[in-house]
């Protein structure tokens, strides 16, 4: 049997604007998805961050109410790209990262794509929430504010890894009725949805995945700067997620 | 274990050569020592009962899975770049489809991962899902879903195609439909390989049939020979004295003997043969001659006759 040579390769290459359109378009059509990324943060926003001492309070740079605006736009962008994600959870589940092992895709692209998605599902609600912010209170330096909002939206690519590494490791095609919760908790254990104050939580908190992004993102609004400890959090919790996440997605794709 | 197709010389590239395989999952042998040589333009038909090992052997001659020892190729390739190059292509048992997007969506997604394709409206007419293409997935039959996934598995234009139980959990309308999908595209000349556990399904579609069981192929022919191999007789009668096993097993067509206390039960194609035999040069009595049914012919190739039984000739 002579082996005959192998034909060029008919697999495209880099991100798809095919793939990428249509996973919009899933997203759009995904009610639940759009209600808990867009419509919750700036309703969180509207029932904590507008009471009237706030909007006259300052917190160096920027009123109480921007400083809730910031912590609720980065809850919504975590929560937006974990479910991102996350999502390819439902898409083992359904058998489809399978069928794509019968087409030239290659995995990386997937993933890729995957990260992309989440990243754009995580700009969504940080400026719904901004916007919804700015014009009901939300007052500062804008140009700290939008570096604030900006950070919120890069930093939240952590947890697009968070959402990967737990989307390959729980085989649920509900994975987010767990992350849900587990990121709200986080959240408040991270400081995020209130000051931490001095004590013990305090020192807690300083383990939790969402605490150094919170002090990070806020840095630019308030005089307190940021903390080698914040930046740290962030560091070593994203290596975590990351090495998890190419950890999960090797085992995913081996040949068995 | 040979199959006729391996002592020919073959000329040209296989479409399919898996050669020694095997493969365990614990202390299960899913797949025992197999070797399977398909020529381009064959449509074959993998026929087995369930845990036969033909899932497994179709996961491996995909890429999805690695053999334990043996080798395979595609098309002379490996089975991943095969793949890649879009000339093989699956339709595989349930699964792999997103239900959240449409048929169209679904076949304009999968075209985009390979660089130049037939056109999505050309695979939805040929698989006959032209006319649902904006319903969405999870709204399809299964007997859509499926021609679904044999409408992606067209878009490459691929040499070879591979369906594992493509009918399963399907009415009878949906795999009629089905299967005369696969028929038209098949005047092609493209080669195709099913697995099925209908042995009605295989004798419909394929020119060939390997039979499978417990990993291994214990029988391989073309239809027509599986067929006569499937519709033999069972004479049975009765004995007092001694009984000559081997002169029976010796008469044309026999190809099962079994003595049950004072019963000799044969298995053959030649009944009248065999009844002559018994009647004429034996004592046997009270002699019986019944149709054997497909069931057990099946089961008696595929149970626990593997070491017996080789290639059809």
């Amino acid at each position: 049997m002579t082996a005959i040579a192998v034909p060029a390769t008919r697999a495209r290459r880099g991100l798809n604007s095919t793939y990428l359109t249509i996973e919009l378009r899933r997203l759009l059509r995904n009610r639940r998805g759009i209600i808990f990324t867009l419509v919750m943060p700036p309703v969180f926003f509207l029932l904590f961050g507008t009471v009237s001492s706030y909007k006259t309070e300052s917190v160096g740079h920027a009123n109480v109410t921007a400083w809730i605006m910031i912590s609720m736009a980065l809850y919504g962008a975590i929560l937006s790209t974990t479910s991102g994600g996350a999502s390819v959870s439902i898409e083992r589940a359904q058998g489809w990262t399978r069928q794509l092992r019968l087409t030239p895709l290659s995995p990386v692209t997937y993933v890729a794509t995957k990260v992309a998605v989440a990243m754009v599902m995580g700009l969504g609600a940080v400026v719904v929430t901004a916007a919804v912010g700015m014009a009901s209170g939300a007052t500062g330096d804008t140009s700290r504010i939008l570096v604030s909002l900006a950070l919120a939206w890069v930093g939240s690519s952590v947890f697009a890894a968070f959402g990967l590494f737990m989307g390959y490791l729980l085989p649920s095609e509900n994975v987010m009725q767990v992350l849900g919760p587990v990121l709200a908790l986080l959240s408040f254990a991270g400081g995020l949805f209130m000051p931490l104050g001095d004590g013990v939580f305090a020192t807690i908190a300083q383990f939790v995945p969402t605490y150094g992004l919170a002090e990070i993102v806020r840095g630019p609004i308030t005089d307190e700067g940021v903390s080698m400890w914040a930046v740290v959090n962030v560091v070593v919790w994203g290596i975590v997620f990351v090495v998890g996440a190419a950890w999960r997605f090797r085992r995913d794709t081996a040949r068995v | 274990m040979t199959t006729e197709l391996l002592d020919t010389p073959v000329t040209g590239t296989l479409a399919l050569d898996l050669r020694g395989l095997r493969k365990s999952f614990g202390t299960v042998r899913a797949v025992d020592g197999l070797d399977l040589a398909v020529r381009p333009g064959e449509v074959v038909a993998f026929l087995g009962p369930n845990g036969a090992g033909k899932t497994t052997t179709i996961d491996m001659l995909l890429g999805l899975a690695e053999p334990d020892e043996g080798t395979v190729q595609v098309l002379g390739l490996e089975p991943t770049s095969a793949i890649a190059a879009g000339r093989v292509s699956a339709v595989m048992q349930s699964g792999g489809l997103l239900k959240d997007l449409t048929v169209a969506e679904t076949i304009e997604l999968t075209a985009s991962f390979f660089r130049g394709t037939r056109s999505p409206k050309e695979v939805m007419e040929r698989a006959g899902i032209a006319d649902i293409a904006d319903r969405r997935v999870g709204k399809c039959s299964g007997g859509q879903q499926q021609r679904l996934r044999f409408a992606l598995a067209l878009l490459p234009d691929p040499d070879v195609i591979v369906l594992d139980e493509p009918t399963t959990g399907m009415d009878v309308e949906g795999r009629r439909d089905f299967w005369n999908a696969l028929r038209a595209d098949a005047a092609r000349g493209r080669t195709i390989i099913f697995a099925t556990h209908y042995l009605e399904e295989a004798d419909a579609y394929a020119d060939r049939i390997v039979l499978v069981s417990h990993g291994r192929i214990v029988a391989d022919g073309s239809a027509a020979q599986v067929k006569s191999l499937t519709s033999g007789r069972v004479v049975s009668a009765s004995f007092a004295g001694p009984l000559d096993e081997a002169a029976l097993r010796a008469l044309p067509g026999v190809q099962d003997v079994e003595v049950r206390r004072e019963r000799v039960i044969i298995r053959t194609t030649d009944s009248d043969a065999v009844a002559r035999h018994l009647l004429t040069a034996t004592d046997a009595t009270d002699l019986e001659i019944a149709a054997r049914g497909l069931e057990d012919a099946f089961l008696a190739l595929t149970t626990d006759h593997a070491e017996s039984t080789g290639s059809i000739a």
